[in-house]
């Protein structure tokens, strides 16, 4: 009780301290330059200039804090030596240019890039487009889902049951499926390459169901006479699926794949928790956290996350072209 | 119309069957990992999940005790029960670990020596011997043991593996961590969507732009810069969650916030109401969908969030579930009754959360990446 107690106090002060900076903040700038008497005018020019200020201050603040400068201070001390005390140039970078696990690391990053935005986005469009047309559809479409409010660990514990592979009685779910086919139980997570593939299967299972509400929505927005018009010319239903319809939703399912591609450049949780990136399943954030907080090697760790933040600033300088494009 | 595309009896069972496969295929690994949790620690590394709703044949292993030997003429006698819990007859037993059913029910088995064991259907065993009994007998039981389900393992992870204190700390870390930067959001939305100044315009491209920043980078620089300011604690992961959250929390709220209609704003301020009060009486009620589907998002990545948590409460008594599961995967890869368990405990939450509140979440979804 007490535990439960204690949480609601420091929920209380956390909350209540940030609301009260906007309210007094506000409350100062209406004193200081009230807007009636004599001054009013220009009263109400100043605070209209720094009202502005007061409202998206805080989130500038921290957004500069730890977005901002973070990918600074990374990159100043990926020039670092281990504890960030001397300059070593690029030696960290070329140390991780001759590194086998590094090598392991891109290729496996690229496998993820490759596969999972991929399957998802196929998943995701297979599970709409077959829920769309059923009575029970919505209910469907919910358990799909459903692995989206799953933690990365959580997905992990589940998902290793699954690989289990134990002494007598099959208890994981793929060895026993396997066995009922006649063959041989594996360690799934240590067969070399299909590790890979297997850990994958998590971060699809999860993503999947992102890709289908999405393209469920853009499948329902095309306009029913392009349907109708293949039809009546005749089109079986494959053809008005895959030369109707997905051709109009080609940019929706360009959204999803970057969304799951960026998704997948973090991915973490998953390899840290099913292998440890062991067996050769190492993919770069994975290592980056064993360089930075295993082996307190700050260079190098730093090193391999601005590698990722380079494979994240194409997607980076698209949304920013967009973003600017609709201001305009 | 009867015969058009989509309609033809066959194809509707086709679609109906491969749309009950996929689901199905989404939802067993979660079921068994959820049956898995109900079942004892013996059930399950002695049969699959699957089999949970079954009889099993279970093996047990007793020991006789040869302090409860009596002298009966001139044998040495040890007498007692060997059932396995919860069954109610042997079907086989044996002595051996590598034939603990070699025998049938009532049989009676020389042991060399002159040393003769029975083991009855009942369970009742009879250990008889010529001389003094000095050392134990293994017996291997086994029997056909019914389906049972208990929660036993929710209330000793809950108690015992720290699972319970570790709850607490997500909620402590997850709810200030939700709320928080939604208040900073909505006002920073509401002034880049309804006020005019000089910077408006480069603050929307940077935090669009920060938007795929990857968290990965802040880990190090923020842990010195707290250390060094002196921030620990619960303050500091609220400070990084809120840090991580608000481009996205800015962004879908400003996209919402700038769809309102301008008339109520513009009357607003013509009728002498502060910014602040066409913020708190009529932006806030109106943006109700957008804040609602963002604060689902952020509770359920920072309750979700294991890195972040891992590397700003290192200490044992602020742990939070992910990293407490994380840690228990690491030292107890095969206990299965306790991870289940754990794993069920930190799910729930964000399960209740997400089928309560799904239409906000897709509405969310569909706000924030159809670009």
């Amino acid at each position: 009780m007490e535990q439960v107690f204690q949480a609601l106090v420091t929920i209380a002060i956390g909350v209540g301290g940030c609301a009260l900076w906007y309210w007094a903040s506000n409350t100062v700038l209406d004193t200081v330059f009230p807007a009636r008497g004599p001054n009013a005018g220009s009263n109400i020019n100043k605070t209209n200039l720094i009202r502005p200020w007061l409202f998206v201050g805080p989130a500038v603040v921290i957004l500069a804090a730890y977005l901002i400068y973070p990918v600074v201070n990374t990159l100043y001390r990926s020039f670092m030596d281990k504890s960030s005390t001397n300059f070593v140039g690029t030696s960290n970078y070329s140390w991780l240019l001759a590194d086998g696990k590094f090598h392991e690391s891109m290729l496996n990053q690229f496998l993820w890039l490759l596969v999972v935005p991929a399957l998802a986005t196929f998943f995701g469009l297979l599970a709409a487009q077959l829920t769309d047309r059923i009575r029970w559809g919505n209910f469907g479409k919910s358990l799909i889902f459903m692995p989206m409010a799953i933690s990365f660990v959580g997905a992990g514990v589940i998902w290793k049951f699954v690989y289990a592979n134990s002494d007598g009685n099959q208890i994981g779910l793929l060895n026993a499926v396997v066995q009922f086919f006649g063959g041989e139980p594996q360690h799934w997570l240590q067969l070399p390459f299909w590790n890979n593939i297997f850990l994958m299967v998590v971060l699809v299972w999860i993503q999947a169901g992102f890709a289908m509400v999405i393209l469920s929505a853009a499948l329902r927005g095309i306009p029913e006479d392009t349907i109708e018009a293949a039809i009546i010319d005749g089109a079986n239903p494959f053809q008005i699926f895959f030369k109707i319809k997905v051709p109009q939703i080609a940019s929706t399912i360009g959204v999803v794949w970057t969304t799951i591609t960026i998704t997948v450049l973090k991915v973490f949780d998953i390899v840290y928790v099913m292998t440890n990136g062991e067996w050769g399943t190492q993919v770069l954030a994975n290592m980056m956290y064993d360089l930075l907080f295993d082996q307190s090697d700050y260079g190098r760790g730093s090193a391999v996350a601005i590698v990722i933040m380079i494979l994240v600033l194409p997607i980076m300088w698209w949304n920013v072209r967009n973003a600017r494009k609709e201001l305009r | 119309m009867e015969n058009m595309a989509g309609k033809k009896p066959a194809l509707v069972w086709a679609v109906n069957l491969s749309a009950a496969a996929l689901v199905l295929l989404w939802l067993i690994p979660t079921v068994g990992l959820f049956v898995t949790s109900f079942r004892d620690k013996d059930q399950i590394i002695a049969s699959g999940w699957w089999n949970a709703f079954f009889s099993s044949e279970q093996t047990e292993r007793f020991r006789t005790d040869p302090d409860t030997q009596k002298q009966v003429g001139a044998e040495w006698v040890i007498e007692g029960t060997a059932l396995p819990s919860g069954s109610s007859a042997v079907s086989a037993w044996g002595t051996k670990t590598t034939e603990p059913g070699a025998n049938a029910p009532g049989a009676t088995v020389d042991m060399g020596d002159g040393v003769n064991l029975t083991v009855n259907a009942d369970g009742t065993y009879k250990m008889v011997s010529p001389t003094e009994f000095d050392d134990d007998q293994r017996i291997f039981v086994q029997a056909e043991v019914p389906p049972s389900f208990s929660l036993n393992g929710y209330s000793r992870v809950l108690m015992g593996e720290g699972i319970g204190q570790a709850f607490f700390n997500t909620a402590t870390v997850a709810i200030p961590a939700t709320i928080i930067p939604i208040l900073m959001a909505a006002f920073a939305a509401y002034a880049l969507a309804w006020m005019d100044f000089k910077a408006r315009g480069f603050l929307i491209a940077v935090i669009v732009g920060l938007l795929v920043v990857p968290l990965q980078l802040a880990l190090i620089p923020m842990k010195l810069l707290h250390s060094s300011l002196g921030i620990q604690g619960f303050l500091g992961v609220w400070l990084a969650h809120s840090g991580f959250g608000l481009p996205l929390a800015i962004y879908l709220l400003r996209n919402y916030m700038v769809g309102l209609p301008r008339d109520i704003i513009e009357n607003a301020r013509v009728d002498g109401a502060t910014e602040f009060q066409i913020f708190f009486k009529i932006i806030l009620p109106l943006s109700f969908p957008a804040l609602a589907s963002f604060s689902i998002f952020q509770f359920l990545w920072t309750w979700n969030d294991l890195l972040v948590a891992k590397v700003f409460l290192p200490t044992k008594d602020q742990e939070v579930l992910t990293v407490a599961i994380a840690k228990m995967m690491g030292s107890k890869g095969g206990e299965w009754d306790l991870l289940a368990v754990a794993a069920f405990v930190s799910i729930v939450v964000p399960l209740i959360v997400f089928f309560s509140l799904q239409r906000f979440l897709v509405r969310g979804l569909l706000a924030g990446s159809v670009k």
